[in-house]
């Protein structure tokens, strides 16, 4: 089905199933430890053995010997893959670095062996006696110190990293108030609970893992492409996924290890990337350095609006987008913004949830803060007065839907805004109490998605997809769309996905998912309700509810057209051009209070409240777990999380879940989120978008701004840890 | 920039270093040195029995073995996760004699003769646990890799409550503490979710203790 009109009235209209917030249908396994990750797949290969990986311990170099002959006669050890040994490896298309290095290293804890033993103690204790020789080379680790070097790249994800309407440099000197400051944010770990881990079998020349992995077709391919094998003899499983987060869009060292351990061991192989090894084995969320510059006329009107950003990654990566959203949130004639790449020997850089936007909020929605503190004006109103229903770089190209200034005004009511004061006058006992706005955007991106539905005598109906569910929701909403579109109940359907055997999909990756591949599902029913209507000789505009099919006096059990035989349809939901002719975006405000303890400087989350514009929600529940989550990790993003890189020897230090601290229970109040009521006809059948990165987008930004509101201090190096505040605290009274 | 040459490495930069020797190239070929070690003797294995779920079960094991790895690997219980394996997460929470323990912490041999319940044991898909129960209806979970960590913890937390077991944030030692959302919060902490499902794990908590929050 291509999806080239707006669309009109269709079967998810009647919302009878779609759009309720249901719990998920997964939850009893997931609750009850049922539910089968991929380190936990003992029944699909007898006979597993174990792998452990070694990883450089330096970031730049080369090897120069390796000595496997210790770990090979330890007890249990059944073989050892090294580049040395794993024949001829081509890199995928989806990885800058190689996933198995050696001799050429090019990042620390880069996989350089994976030793396969009868037992997990006996592969980690032979995996420390494999011993490395190195060669240490010269790297680059210091993004501060590379900037000077950075380079333009070339455009990454559609994106070009420069931008230029009507003449900013003139309108910034021209404004009658001016912003120009520097902001860093760090480098961020996905950290996601679940360690990478497979299980890889082979079968002759077929090749079978069971992996976590959130986008199955592109990892197919990369796989195929990484081993010299082709698509047709490799077949991905991953049904549950312990998170991702943009950490496992990618194939990683855990699949592409087990697949050559299990060939060199002739017996199925299982690995995990131990917990130590993922943050520098890994991609990561890159560091960057960004200068905001806002030019105003004396009431607020942004006349000039510049962001720049710099970021590094190893040589062939990308840049973090920073400045996308700068591009598109706000009203202004004169407008800039520019992306600079240095190369760093550091690991890979790569997606993190809300790439671009989430970085790049975190500096923008702070410089607003700050332009609206000049201006003296509420940062809620210079906010709203400078909202843009149109592209601003080009105004002939509308928003399909854009509520920023209803989410702003909504959460001002619900949180109180009002009786915000002015910065460091605000007290609880020992708290100093302020509150915070930053608006939340990320753009709405839609992708081919194919799906398989079989209808059975019972009347069940059973979706295939290749779709994965990473804590998303997926499972639900996908249920829920073919209950609506077959007019079933909920437990009438199965839904299937994560198995490259099944129709392609969207992935889940971008916020793209949830839209895509509901719509992907809705092309597939609407197929299948074509042959039911066909097999039962009913009209074309018979109505499914109830598990009936009826038209005109004839009612019939839907399972009655699959009464001599299963009924498949299958179709793939394509696009037109409707996200070029509309700009498709979601849109929240995040409002947040902290208090900071006055001596010393403690940052406690006291409140905080999300309005999402986001189209239709398809199951509010799971929309609600995705937008708390996604504040929890901003939360962390404003006061904790960062990767200290270790500028001499190039890594991140603290590669742990105990060095890299992520928010806990006890940093995360309860939180309110608000979704507006909205259904957006351009984005696909669903009239659904996304909200999982939405979610996240300008939450640091929120909490900055109210740790500002609080104290008078402003931060605009992330964290904002206690350090960054002593000595400049109200004085005590 | 540095090169190698130009590194001067204090002890502590060579602490931090770690496994890293800055060797200048040599020209043995890669993975074809081999030493000639004498092969090493088997890993000592020892017996252990102790009551997974109400069965008695018993192993032989590596030493090494953790409780987790005896649980996930050998009694294919795999509803306990592995986060971390060093203690830092919480996914591997099961609770052994009525108190809740980081499996990975821990060898399975040291548990000879003990009573452990993993979250198998509270309940199954037809016949939840009230926890499990309340994590579905207030949906504190998303991915679900923390949540049998998550719903052990708070199974074994409102026990310790009940029992008077005071917690960093007890105002008042001498007083029962309460189940209150700060209390649940504090204990609590110890189970990571990076989906940031907490809000709603405290409503399905606190939901379970029948406490109006
Ligand atoms: S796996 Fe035991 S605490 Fe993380
Ligand atoms: S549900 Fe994913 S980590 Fe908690």
């Amino acid at each position: 089905m291509k999806f080239d009109t707006p669309a009109t009235t269709n079967p998810i209209d009647q919302m009878k199933i779609v759009g309720k917030p249901t719990n998920r249908i997964e939850g009893p396994l997931k609750t009850t430890g049922t539910a089968p990750y991929a380190y936990e797949r003992h029944d699909v290969a007898a006979n597993q053995a174990y792998g452990y990986v070694v990883g450089s311990a330096i970031a730049k170099g080369r090897i120069a010997s390796m000595n496997l002959g210790e770990a090979r006669a330890a007890p249990g050890v059944i073989a050892i893959v090294t580049a040395d040994n794993a024949g001829k490896l081509a890199k995928g298309d989806f990885n800058t670095a190689k996933l198995l290095g050696g001799p050429d290293i090019e990042h620390y804890h880069q996989a350089i062996a994976l030793v396969v033993a009868d037992s997990f103690e006996q592969a980690r204790a032979a995996a420390s006696l494999v011993r490395v020789e190195y060669a240490r080379g010269k790297g680059a680790y210091d993004l501060a110190a590379a900037i000077d070097t950075a380079i333009k790249p070339k455009a990454s994800f559609g994106t070009e990293p420069d931008s230029a309407v009507g003449n900013f440099a003139a309108a910034f000197a021209a404004a009658p108030v001016q912003l120009d400051a520097r902001y860093t944010t760090p480098d961020h770990s996905h950290a996601m609970m679940e360690p990478h881990a497979t299980i890889a079998a082979w079968k002759g020349d077929k090749l079978t893992v069971w992996t976590s992995n959130q986008m199955i077709a592109w990892s197919v391919g990369d796989m195929a492409k990484t081993l010299g094998i082709p698509k047709e003899n490799i077949r991905f499983d991953s049904p549950y996924i312990g998170g991702g987060f943009g950490g496992k869009l990618f194939n990683r060292a855990d699949v592409l290890l087990a697949a050559l351990g299990a060939k060199a061991a002739k017996r199925p192989v299982k690995v995990a990337l131990p917990r130590p090894l993922m943050i520098n084995n890994t991609t990561h969320r890159p560091a960057t350095i960004q200068r905001v510059r806002l030019g105003a006329t004396a009431d607020g009107k942004l006349t000039a609006i510049g962001h720049e950003s710099w970021s590094g990654d190893l040589p062939g990566g990308g840049p973090e987008t920073a400045v996308a959203q700068t591009r598109l949130l706000y009203a202004g004639e004169n407008r800039m913004t520019a992306m600079r790449l240095a190369v760093l020997d550091l690991p890979e850089g790569n997606a993190m949830r809300a790439p671009g936007e989430a970085p790049g909020l975190m500096a923008l929605e702070i410089a607003v803060d700050e332009l609206a503190e000049k201006l003296g004006m509420d940062p809620v109103a210079l906010r709203v007065l400078n909202d843009t229903q149109v592209d601003p770089e080009k105004p002939s190209r509308p928003f399909s839907q854009r509520q920023l200034n209803k989410c702003l005004e909504t959460g001002a009511d619900k949180f109180g805004w009002s009786k915000r004061a002015k910065p460091g006058v605000t007290r609880d006992g020992r708290w100093l109490v302020g509150m915070g706005v930053a608006a939340a955007f990320r753009n709405n991106l839609n992708g081919p998605s194919a799906a398989r539905v079989r209808l059975a005598k019972s009347g069940v109906v059973t979706v295939e997809t290749d779709m994965t569910d990473i804590g998303t929701g997926t499972y639900t909403i996908i249920a829920q769309t073919a209950a609506e579109m077959m007019g079933v109940p909920l437990d009438k359907v199965v839904v299937k996905l994560g198995d490259s055997a099944f129709p392609v999909s969207a992935g889940s990756g971008g916020q793209w998912g949830a839209n895509s591949s509901t719509a992907g599902v809705y092309a597939a029913c609407v197929k299948l309700r074509e042959a039911v209507v066909q097999k039962l000789g009913l009209a074309s505009d018979a109505v499914f509810a109830d598990g009936k099919v009826k038209a005109g006096r004839r009612s019939v059990a839907l399972g009655d057209a699959a009464a001599d035989g299963e009924l498949v349809a299958e179709d793939n939901m394509e696009y037109g051009d409707l996200a070029e002719k509309f700009q498709q975006s979601t849109f929240g405000a995040h409002f947040v209070e902290v208090g900071v303890d006055a001596m010393t400087g403690e940052i406690r989350v006291r409140r905080m409240l999300a309005v999402c514009a986001a189209g239709r929600i398809l199951n509010p529940k799971a929309a609600r777990s995705q937008v708390i989550g996604a504040m929890t990790m901003g939360a962390g993003a404003a006061l904790m999380e960062e990767l200290a890189v270790d500028k001499r020897f190039g890594f991140f230090v603290n590669h742990d879940l105990a060095g890299y601290e992520v928010p806990v229970h006890a940093d995360i109040p309860h939180q309110d989120v608000i979704f507006l009521d909205e259904a957006d006809p351009t984005t696909s059948p669903m009239k659904a978008k996304g909200v999982g990165e939405l979610g996240i987008c300008g939450v640091a930004a929120a909490v900055a701004n109210a740790v500002y509101n609080a104290t008078g201090v402003r931060v605009r190096n992330y964290p904002i840890t206690l350090d960054k505040l002593l000595g400049k605290l109200p004085d005590m009274v | 920039m540095q090169t190698p040459e130009e590194f001067e490495l204090s002890r502590r930069g060579v602490l931090v270093g770690g496994a890293a020797s800055v060797a200048t190239v040599t020209l043995v070929p890669i993975g074809t040195a081999t030493a000639a070690t004498p092969p090493a003797k088997s890993p000592p294995t020892a017996k252990v029995a102790f009551e997974v779920n109400g069965t008695v079960r018993e192993l032989e094991l590596d030493t090494r073995t953790s409780l987790l790895d005896a649980l996930r690997e050998h009694l294919h219980l795999t509803g306990t996760k592995k986060g971390c394996d060093h203690g830092q997460c919480g996914a591997c929470t099961v609770i052994v004699d009525g108190r809740r323990i980081n499996s990975c912490l821990t060898l399975a041999v040291m548990h000879e003769g003990e009573k452990i319940t993993t979250i198998e044991g509270l309940g199954t898909p037809d016949k939840m646990h009230a926890m499990q129960d309340a994590f579905v209806t207030h949906d504190g979970y998303q991915c679900g890799y923390c949540t049998p960590g998550q719903i052990c913890s708070a199974v074994a937390v409102l026990d310790e409550i009940k029992a008077g077991v005071p917690s960093h944030v007890t105002a008042d030692l001498a007083a029962a503490p309460a189940v209150t959302k700060v209390e649940l919060r504090e204990r609590m902490s110890g189970n990571i979710c990076r989906c940031g499902a907490y809000s709603n794990i405290i409503d399905a908590i606190t939901d379970v203790a029948g406490v109006k929050a």
